[in-house]
């Protein structure tokens, strides 16, 4: 039976203690001194994030960093408590049935984990060996697995001395070699050269054709276009967007994004800008700029100059986006992905 | 429970181990040993100390090297893996209670711990000899004492390797470790306290102090030695103590 992933209500705060410098952090046995009350300070990463993933869906969540994809995913995983809400993979439910979930999944974290004590090969086949497979199938999987990412001549040697790409790579071959329902990958691309990262996306396409569960982070809007069935867009620990990458790219106004620079504008001019054929919103993002979303692209810029150079505006830089990802990310949050 | 995955990391520790064998055989015998050979034969040998120390420190080293073992082969890994490699988060993820990687740990500790406790007799023997009075009467009571020092190494070191942050490794070892060894009744038995009345009281509260008093109690009972009910009643108290606030702290580090 193939699992799909559920999550109701997520809701994660996280109240961390206060750096060194207040005083408490420093090496202390004893319970820390009854010192003047401060509040704890809190920070919500997750703030009731709920998601229906199929199963057999290869499914993106894309945000910035910060925005609570790494924490969705150790809430799925059993490593952060949610403060609230629900999470199942499968029917199992994720807090409740940790050991039933973890038969069901594999991860790959966002930094290498891997046990540098061992050599790549014997951090396959001990990694089976905690998932009860016997000898003889560990040392096939991890011979097929070895070779489809391409680590078979450095096979027996520590991982200390690997490179950034093949960690990498060894990771996500350790997180296949139980061969999991539902396999979690949080921005596995980083790092990685393209040549590499297309071998990562032609194995999880693979992967996912076998009816695997795929459940991706990243903030690469190419990556997400180009493995995704569906995304979410996340921001600030809540779910923004959500639906195919098609359907998430139509829904941005016209599609078309001119991001627009001037000396200095003014409202009148801004509505000037509104009444162009085929422009669908203009937002003002700051006294100088102003975000265009229209139906075509290229050929408003010579209307944008003329009616700028009409009403006395100076127009200093264009920059034309085609509909794409991050028009959407910056359509619902006024920000771009990258800042 | 899942035994297949405990003792798949079991295999694991010990494959490391076995890797890593002779490094630790220099980590672990060779300063006790260095001792033992300036205390008990330089030091006996010249007559600045009565020939009968030699077999008063031989129980002593054996716990030096008993919890030593236990301490680093926990401790040390757990405060990499947890902070700074994020390695164990491989075994965090097998289809097992998190508890009982930290019971794994334990239980890999306390083999190690006896091992070292076992092969440093014989090379402290070599060292010492002629003189070294041996003497177990109770075999039995003997090698509960070993496992129960053995289980305090390693549940300590449990303890110390979930509450240390990686760049306190250095404090462990002067602020805990260090004060615990030499008020450990390890280089001289609990009774040559009596002139240091409060020290002496004071001291109890190291785990240590039973451990070598145990050890000289089973080894060399002609020397004056605590009851073994109380050695036995505080080994026993500090192990579920330590694995008490061990697994409570795992748990702290393993999930956020």
């Amino acid at each position: 039976m193939v699992a799909g992933i559920r999550t109701r209500d997520l809701r994660k705060v996280y109240t961390s203690a206060p750096p060194v410098g207040a005083g408490t952090g420093g090496f202390s046995f004893g319970a820390p001194k009854a010192k003047a009350k401060q509040p704890k300070p809190q920070i919500v990463a997750l703030d009731g994030i709920s998601l229906d993933i199929l199963p057999g869906e290869i499914f993106c969540l894309l945000g910035p960093n910060g925005a609570g994809k790494s924490t969705t995913v150790g809430v799925l995983t059993t490593r952060v408590r949610p403060t609230a809400g629900q999470a199942f993979i499968g029917d199992h439910d994720v807090w409740q049935e940790q050991v039933a979930v973890k038969r069901l999944i594999g991860v790959v974290a966002q930094r290498p984990n891997l046990d540098f004590s061992l050599t790549a090969r014997e951090i396959l086949t001990f990694h089976g060996a905690y998932f009860g497979l016997s000898s003889h199938e560990r040392a096939k999987r991890a011979e097929a697995l070895l070779e489809r990412f391409k680590l078979t001549d450095r096979a027996d040697q520590m991982v200390r001395g690997f490179s950034g790409g093949m960690m990498q790579r060894l990771s996500i071959a350790r997180a296949m070699m139980h061969d999991p329902q539902v396999l979690f990958l949080d921005e596995p691309s980083a790092g990685l050269d393209p040549q590499t990262r297309l071998l990562l996306w032609e194995i999880v396409r693979e992967y996912n054709q076998s009816g695997k569960t795929i459940l991706l982070t990243t903030h690469n809007m190419e990556e997400a276009d180009a493995l995704c069935k569906r995304l979410a867009i996340i921001d600030h620990g809540r779910v923004i967007a959500l639906g195919t990458p098609q359907e998430l790219k139509t829904s941005v106004p016209g599609g078309y994004l001119l991001r627009l620079r001037f000396g200095l504008h003014s409202p009148d001019f801004l509505k000037l800008l509104q009444g162009l054929a085929g422009v669908r919103e203009v937002r003002a993002n700051d006294s100088n700029g102003a975000d265009l979303y229209a139906d075509r692209g290229g050929s408003l810029v010579a209307e944008v100059a003329s009616l700028a150079s009409t009403a006395g505006v100076e127009l200093c830089d264009v920059h034309i986006s085609e509909p794409s990802l991050e028009n959407l990310f910056l359509h619902h949050t006024g920000r771009s992905l990258r800042e | 429970m899942n035994w297949k995955a405990f003792f798949a990391m079991l295999a694991r520790d010990a494959h490391v181990a076995r890797r890593n064998f002779v490094a630790l055989l220099f980590q672990t015998f060779l300063q006790p040993l260095m001792f033992v050979f300036i205390f008990g034969r330089v030091m006996v040998g010249s007559g600045y100390m009565p020939p009968s120390y030699k077999s008063l420190l031989l129980p002593g080293i054996m716990a030096i090297c008993m919890v030593g073992t236990g301490i680093w082969a926990v401790a040390m890994p757990l405060i990499a893996e947890f902070q700074f490699t994020r390695e164990i988060e491989d075994r965090l993820l097998a289809p097992m209670e998190i508890s009982w990687l930290a019971i794994e740990k334990v239980v890999a500790g306390t083999l190690q711990a006896l091992a070292a406790g076992f092969m440093v007799i014989p090379a402290a023997w070599l060292l010492l000899r002629p003189g070294v009075g041996l003497n177990v009467p109770h075999p039995l009571l003997f090698a509960l004492v070993a496992v129960l020092v053995a289980l305090f190494s390693a549940t300590g070191g449990l303890a110390l390797g979930c509450s240390m942050q990686q760049t306190h490794i250095g404090l462990m070892f002067s602020l805990i470790v260090a004060p615990m060894i030499f008020f450990g009744c390890t280089y001289y038995p609990w009774s040559a306290l009596d002139k240091f009345p409060i020290l002496q009281k004071a001291v109890l509260v190291n785990p240590l102090v039973y451990a070598s008093e145990g050890l000289r109690g089973t080894m060399v009972p002609q020397f004056p030695h605590l009851p073994m009910t109380a050695v036995i009643i505080g080994l026993v108290f500090f192990n579920a103590l330590l694995l008490f606030v061990g697994l409570r702290n795992f748990h702290g580090k393993s999930v956020t």
